[in-house]
């Protein structure tokens, strides 16, 4: 057949198109269970890792935190898992893990759902709010484990899309991370304030509600600001029925 | 961590030392087209030097000024590229009797995307940490000049082999400039290699400032410069007469 023909170009055009697709659509959905997993790992490794850390104590051997492992414990320390409505009342037909909270987010606030994890590791009770906010360029998410008087912070894990690399990106670090530990989230006239990124602020105080940010990352900073003081707003009605509380002993 | 180890080669051997050589190969190898042979080796060396894609061609800078923050992620990204450069170039020169000219480009870009997306995939499922770490640029890969220049240029004229060789060879020129620039830029713009600190904390306290600017990408481009300014000076043959 002549290779120039419009006959034989279309004929190819059409051969290739259905090759990759069919190609392309076997390997998407033989795949798809492994990556699902990976991500439902992950998502277990990130709730996990706000309360214990890095690394955890197996059979008596210290080992890292990884997605395998995390899957292993999560059952046995996360006891609790709540979706809750603006108005705190816990909703018992939706599984809190499976809330998609970049869906939630595009609802208006009367309509979303919110999960609450509550965890239990060595004898302390830890509630871990899931966070999504806005970075520079992209989505930003994370969790943040709060102890019992729901106002100290345990530990926070933060994740992005697309913040740049050595900048915005840094929030992913541990030592960035770690600045969020122990601080807290409630003012001392007991309002909900969240934790500031705060440019330039280098007194490493404890409790004032501030965090140094990263410098060159001003704008991703300021998303995790308002990522975790509009996120931890829409749990309030719940935490005021908790009785220990910061908000009910006041 | 291939490139690394030509880089130390090629500084080693002056172009003297690297033409005796060239002959020693050649005499010994000539006889049959082997795999190795001089044409099939070139098409892996010339790549990294003569005709390094970022350097001579200019092609790819605009991954080149992305990826090139970190030492880590420009390694993963030259692999990656390697991989797909090397595959669709196979599937490219098998192709290359059937294909009519009218719609080769939109070919090639089919072939590349569906590469593309099958690596994509392939590390969401089997190494999902380093999918997150390339994560946007896996895609980014698609647009990657080299790729469809070395499809246009040499595999749609080229047997499978020497189109595999061809591949091989411009995705580690690529990848040797990406990680030259990358080096520096953690270097001097985090104090860090690999993500571990390597400027002594004395040097912080004494005033030494990591330098900002070498994160964002303008400096990526006169990193680049320098690169090319260095390369030429080095390697005479490449200064044009004009």
């Amino acid at each position: 057949m002549d290779k120039n023909s419009n006959q034989y170009t279309i004929l190819f055009a059409i051969a290739m198109v259905i090759v990759v697709a069919v190609a392309l659509s076997f390997a998407a959905t033989s795949l798809q269970p492994m990556q699902a997993e990976n991500v439902r790992q992950e998502k277990m490794q990130d709730i996990l890792s706000t309360f214990i850390g890095d690394s955890i104590v197996l059979d008596g051997k210290k080992v890292e935190l990884d997605r395998a492992v995390a899957s292993k414990v999560y059952k046995e320390y996360v006891s609790e898992q709540l979706t809750l409505d603006h108005e705190g009342n816990q909703l018992d037909d939706v599984d809190a893990f499976q809330v998609n909270l970049a869906r939630e987010l595009k609802k208006p606030v009367d309509e979303q759902v919110f999960p609450l994890y509550v965890a239990n590791f060595e004898g302390e009770t830890y509630y871990v709010v899931p966070l999504r906010g806005k970075g520079l360029w992209d989505a930003i998410w994370g969790y943040v484990a709060l102890k019992e008087d729901i106002n100290t912070i345990k530990g926070v894990t933060f994740d992005h899309k697309g913040e740049t690399a050595g900048l915005g990106a840094e929030i992913t670090t541990d030592w960035f991370q770690e600045r969020f530990t122990n601080e807290e989230v409630f003012n001392d006239e007991g309002e909900l304030v969240g934790v500031i990124v705060e440019k330039g602020y280098s007194a490493n105080k404890k409790g004032d509600n501030r965090v140094n940010s990263i410098s060159g990352a001003t704008i991703t900073g300021d998303g995790v600001t308002d990522m975790m003081q509009e996120r931890l707003s829409r749990y309030l009605p719940y935490f005021k029925t908790k009785k220990n509380s910061k908000l009910a002993t006041r | 961590m291939k490139e690394t180890n030509e880089i130390k080669s090629e500084k080693k051997y002056s172009d003297e030392e690297k033409k005796k050589e060239m002959i020693l190969f050649l005499s010994s190898s000539e006889e049959k087209e082997g795999l190795l042979s001089k044409a099939n080796r070139k098409l892996l060396s010339d790549p990294l030097n003569d005709n390094n894609p970022i350097t001579v061609q200019v092609l790819g800078i605009c991954s080149a000024l992305a990826i090139t923050v970190q030492l880590k992620p420009a390694i993963v990204m030259s692999l990656a590229v390697m991989f797909v450069m090397a595959l669709s170039n196979v599937i490219i020169s098998i192709l290359r009797n059937s294909i009519p000219s009218r719609i080769r480009i939109i070919v090639q870009l089919v072939v590349v995307a569906a590469m593309v997306i099958l690596v994509d995939q392939i590390l969401k499922a089997y190494a999902y940490d380093v999918s997150k770490q390339l994560s946007i640029f896996i895609g980014l890969i698609i647009t990657n000049c080299i790729i469809m220049g070395r499809l246009e240029a040499f595999a749609l004229g080229n047997g499978v082999y020497k189109s595999f060789l061809d591949g091989i060879g411009n995705a580690a020129g690529y990848g040797l400039i990406l990680i030259v620039v990358a080096f520096f830029r953690e270097l001097f713009g985090s104090g860090k290699l690999f993500g571990v600190p390597v400027i002594p904390e004395a040097f912080y306290e004494g005033g030494y400032v990591d330098n900002g600017f070498f994160l964002l990408s303008p400096m990526a481009l006169i990193v680049v410069g320098i690169v090319i300014w260095v390369q030429r000076s080095r390697n005479r043959s490449l200064i044009e007469e004009n």
